[in-house]
């Protein structure tokens, strides 16, 4: 057992876990945030994607050990303190839409969304069809041309 | 119509109802069923009956108003369609009425089920009358306290208005306005024209929660104590474990607490059950493992001899009549029926005392069942209903509830019990494996016959839906999933067109038990329809007619026939398509509502072959116009949402959603093995209409969109190959499009890699 150090959500947390605990257990099972959710456990679904410095990461799959001091961990609720506001455009999209159906994977998407458009941004280019067709993240309710519908708005909505 | 003032600090209202049935109509070479006249929502909904009066609308201190539903929310948007029905019969913002998720109430009997798409149907005008009570009594008070006529005092958003603009509000009111004695009140509905709320537009009530992390499933409930716990499985479908070798090595892993065998019986699959400080150390010790398993029913079995059990199994057709005949057998692989949130439950018991909390849709017979199994009194067991993350029918089935409540007594202890994504697959209930058999005779431009043999692995009926049809008729036998089956097939099934004398069978396997299996969404009809309306496009062929103006000459319902109209002109039927594209159409009734389907499908090898990272691609929908007349849409919006999913587990279902049973277990472990529809084959124009009001009465949504897509998809996908596909999904056959996890041990660990994958 070794204490773990990193920032969560802005603050900096540590927390005693094995090394081998995937980041996902640590989020939920010993420090109580719960917006990550399980799919699948092997960075399939794409439920648990987070943020690590910025960019969408599955949280399932990493070790708590291969997480530094200094990595920034958002979850989706630490998403809207990253643009200082209480929303981030792209939850006021999937609002707007009416995206979510049980809302289970809904975290995982918007983190998805988030990091995706934030790539094409970098890259000087808009969200195209093929990167929607890409997006790996499974929603069983079948939300998905409602997904496509707000990532295309909330990107509209994001600073450059 | 009648409803209660019922005796409390504020004002509390009631309903009490009858039923109303509805008639449906024949012409032609009339083909006349049972079920246009008696159909599953309508037993459901007179089952729920007798019980409205024990829901309630409270007008809280604050001039809001809640409501404890008592069914399960598991996406479909029924907190949501409550809420507006409350709100606009009240004249409340809907933000100020709140709708919780009641604790199992056996004293509601049947009013506490949440199946058959059937929770609007039943609960729309009780909420009316309950809300409009609420509402009347609030407007009496205030014509009292300011000394006018009721009828002279008008409501709007909640605060009540006097001639002359003297103003009282709802929270005025609410302790003022309350009885002190139940009495019967006649109350006045709002004409429907006034309504405001209902059959506009409003986002999901929860939908800011969902969006923010804040929307709490059962595994993010804080139970003090509650531990995560997951059990090891059987490398075979309901094997069982006989014992461990290394018991003590196991339980002096990191974090593991216990490590328990919990035996098979009819609650509980059984395995062995570890608990640990993280669910990550659970899966470590379910892999450490090392077990000795009893064989299940079904090892040694797979798709092929399930086949040749069906074949054996079908039922006669009627006498062939004179003329020319079309015949086809379809047959439907397994195939998964769970949910994004695995199965889970959080469960406390100890000496004397139970509380459970978990997604149910049939919470009274699960707190009954754990009661007596676990010998604690009823009273001193709690369920609590969670939110659910999707169930699809899998929420009528109670196993991780029973599990959690097991494994907690066993081992004294609180626990978080969730089942890994793997052994939702392999263990997991399924959508039964069928064959469908139809024949058609036709003879100078009429049909004079159908016939459709539908042969199943048995789906298990026996919690919650199967206690209900035993209720209602009390010559079934209890725990004959055989007599429930044929029950909710008769009133589901049917065929709307006019084809003279038509007979649709059920004839079914094996115990309700030998597979695991349920009434996953939409039940027997996604593939009922799929093989009639293939079979429809075979007869247009026969025929020599467009399979649009097949339907339009011999459907034999107006509902439908509008609903085939518009989906037609919307979808823009018969547009010239390129080779290796095509569209296809398709109708269903049922829930008290009819729809239209029409797809259009690339089915062009460059389409086919497009490549995405470990994905199957195939063929790819383009393009759905799917339309509904749902009786009266409460929520369009929401609506709009559930048949957009139905659309994608249709598509999923014809083209890529299926299990392949070998030897015993299935294949399958995760998505990227069970291909459920992904972005990569979501069609880029997805239009759904609901149609104006035409009933007045409420019909069902959460299932309905499921089989009139399928069936639509398979049409679009025989006309662009020619050829009808008669095994679904249609990649089943083919070569197998991943490679399966081992089933020893039974699930895979988690990959290390994670930061390789960062984007
Ligand atoms: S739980 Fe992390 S990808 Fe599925
Ligand atoms: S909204 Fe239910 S899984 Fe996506």
């Amino acid at each position: 057992m070794a204490t773990h150090s990193f920032i969560l959500n802005g603050k900096q947390v540590s927390v005693d876990a094995e090394d081998d605990v995937r980041l996902l257990w640590v989020l939920r099972d010993l420090l109580g945030v719960t917006g990550p959710k399980y799919g699948c456990g092997l960075s399939v679904c794409k439920a648990c994607t987070s943020h690590i410095n910025g960019k969408a990461f599955n949280p399932c799959s990493v070790p708590v050990g291969d997480i530094k001091p200094s990595d920034e961990i958002t979850t989706i609720e630490g998403l809207p303190a990253t643009v200082g506001k209480d929303l981030h455009p792209m939850q006021q999209a999937w609002l707007d839409i009416d995206v979510a159906q049980c809302g289970y994977c809904q975290p995982g998407q918007i983190m998805a969304a988030v990091a995706l458009v934030k790539e094409a941004k970098a890259a000087g280019r808009e969200i195209t069809d093929a990167d929607l067709d890409g997006i790996r993240n499974v929603c069983r309710c079948g939300t998905y041309p409602r997904i496509r519908e707000a990532i295309r708005q909330g990107a509209a909505n994001m600073p450059a | 119509m009648v409803g209660y003032l019922i005796a409390a600090p504020t004002v509390v209202a009631a309903a009490r109802f009858g039923l109303v049935t509805e008639q449906a109509k024949a012409a032609g070479l009339p083909t006349v069923q049972p079920v246009d006249h008696y159909d599953l929502s309508d037993i459901l909904t007179e089952a729920a009956l007798p019980t409205m009066g024990l829901l309630k609308v409270t007008v809280n201190p604050d001039g809001s108003a809640s409501f404890d539903l008592p069914r399960a929310e598991v996406g479909q948007g029924i907190t949501t369609a409550c809420a507006m029905t409350i709100a606009d019969e009240m004249e409340l913002p809907v933000e100020k009425v709140h709708v919780t998720l009641a604790d199992a109430r056996p004293e509601l009997v049947w009013n506490q089920l949440t199946g058959g798409s059937n929770s609007m149907h039943a609960l729309y005008e009780p909420l009316r009358v309950a809300a409009a009570v609420a509402r009347g009594q609030l407007v009496q008070a205030a014509a009292d306290e300011l000394d006018v006529l009721a009828s002279q005092l008008s409501v709007k958003a909640g605060v009540i208005t006097a001639p002359g603009g003297r103003t009282l509000s709802f929270a005025d009111l609410a302790q003022k306005a309350a009885v002190t004695k139940t009495t019967a009140v006649t109350p006045k509905l709002k004409a429907s024209s006034a309504q405001t709320v209902v059959g506009s537009d409003q986002r999901r009530i929860d939908a800011l929660e969902a969006v923010t992390g804040r929307k709490q499933f059962a595994m993010d409930l804080q139970v003090p104590n509650a531990l995560p716990t997951m059990l090891c499985r059987p490398p075979t479908i309901n094997g069982h474990a006989v014992s461990v070798q290394n018991l003590a090595d196991v339980k002096a892993m990191p974090g593991v607490t216990d490590v328990a065998i919990v035996e098979h019986n009819q609650f509980v699959q059984g395995g062995v059950a570890v608990r640990a400080k993280t669910f990550g150390q659970c899966i470590d010790a379910v892999r450490a493992l090392k077990v000795t398993w009893a064989p299940g029913p079904v090892d040694g079995k797979s798709a092929d001899d399930v086949a040749a059990d069906l074949k054996k199994n079908e039922l006669p057709l009627t006498p062939k009549l004179p003329g020319t005949t079309i015949e086809e057998v379809f047959t439907f692989h397994f195939r998964p029926g769970d949910p994004l949130e695995t199965n889970c439950a959080v469960a406390d018991v100890r000496s004397g005392s139970a509380e459970i909390w978990s997604s149910l849709k049939s919470p009274i017979w699960a707190k009954e069942q754990i009661a007596t199994s676990l010998g604690i009194p009823p009273d001193k067991t709690t369920v609590h209903v969670t939110q659910g993350g999707g169930s699809f029918g899998r929420h009528l089935f109670c196993d991780a509830a029973f599990e959690a409540a097991w494994i907690s007594k066993q081992l004294g202890k609180p626990v978080k019990l969730m089942w890994h994504r793997t052994d939702n697959f392999r263990h997991g209930r399924v959508h039964p494996m069928t064959t469908s058999r139809v024949r058609i005779t036709h003879a100078g431009g009429n049909v004079l016959s159908f016939d459709q043999r539908h042969t199943c692995v048995a789906t298990d009926f026996t919690q919650g839906i199967g206690d209900l049809l035993t209720s209602m008729d009390q010559s079934l036998p209890k725990q004959n999933s055989l007599q429930f089956s044929q029950t909710v097939f008769m009133l589901t099934a049917n065929v709307p067109y006019n084809f003279g004398a038509v007979t649709q069978l059920l004839n079914e396997i094996y115990d309700f038990n030998t597979f695991n299996t349920s009434s996953v969404r939409n039940v027997y009809s996604p593939n009922v329809t799929t093989a009639t309306e293939l079979m429809v496009d075979r007869l247009a062929q026969s025929m020599g007619k467009d399979p649009l103006a097949l339907r339009r000459e011999f459907v034999r319902d107006d509902r439908l026939a509008a609903v085939l109209e518009k989906a037609a002109s919307a979808g823009s039927w018969g547009r010239p398509m390129p080779a290796g594209t095509a569209q296809g159409i398709a109708i269903h009734k049922e829930y008290k509502g009819a729809s239209a389907c029409l797809v259009e499908i690339d089915c062009r090898p460059a389409t086919v072959n497009r490549k995405v990272r470990d994905a199957y691609t195939g063929p790819r929908v383009t393009k759905v116009t799917h339309v509904v007349d749902v009786g009266l849409p409460i929520n369009p919006l929401g609506i709009r949402a559930q048949i957009m999913g139905g659309i994608m587990d249709g598509i999923a279902q014809v083209l890529s959603y299926g299990l392949h049973l070998e030897k015993g277990a299935y294949l399958e472990g995760s998505w990227d093995n069970a291909f459920y529809t992904r972005q990569w084959n979501v069609p880029p124009e997805v239009n759904v209409i609901v149609m104006p009001p035409t009933t007045g009465k409420a019909g069902g949504v959460g299932e309905f969109g499921v089989g009139t897509s399928m069936a639509a998809v398979a049409c679009a996908y025989g006309r662009a190959t020619g050829k009808t596909p008669t095994s679904f999904p249609i990649n089943h056959d083919g070569p197998l499009g991943f490679e399966p996890y081992p089933t020893s041990p039974p699930i895979p660990q988690s990959p290390t890699n994670g930061l390789e994958n960062v984007s």
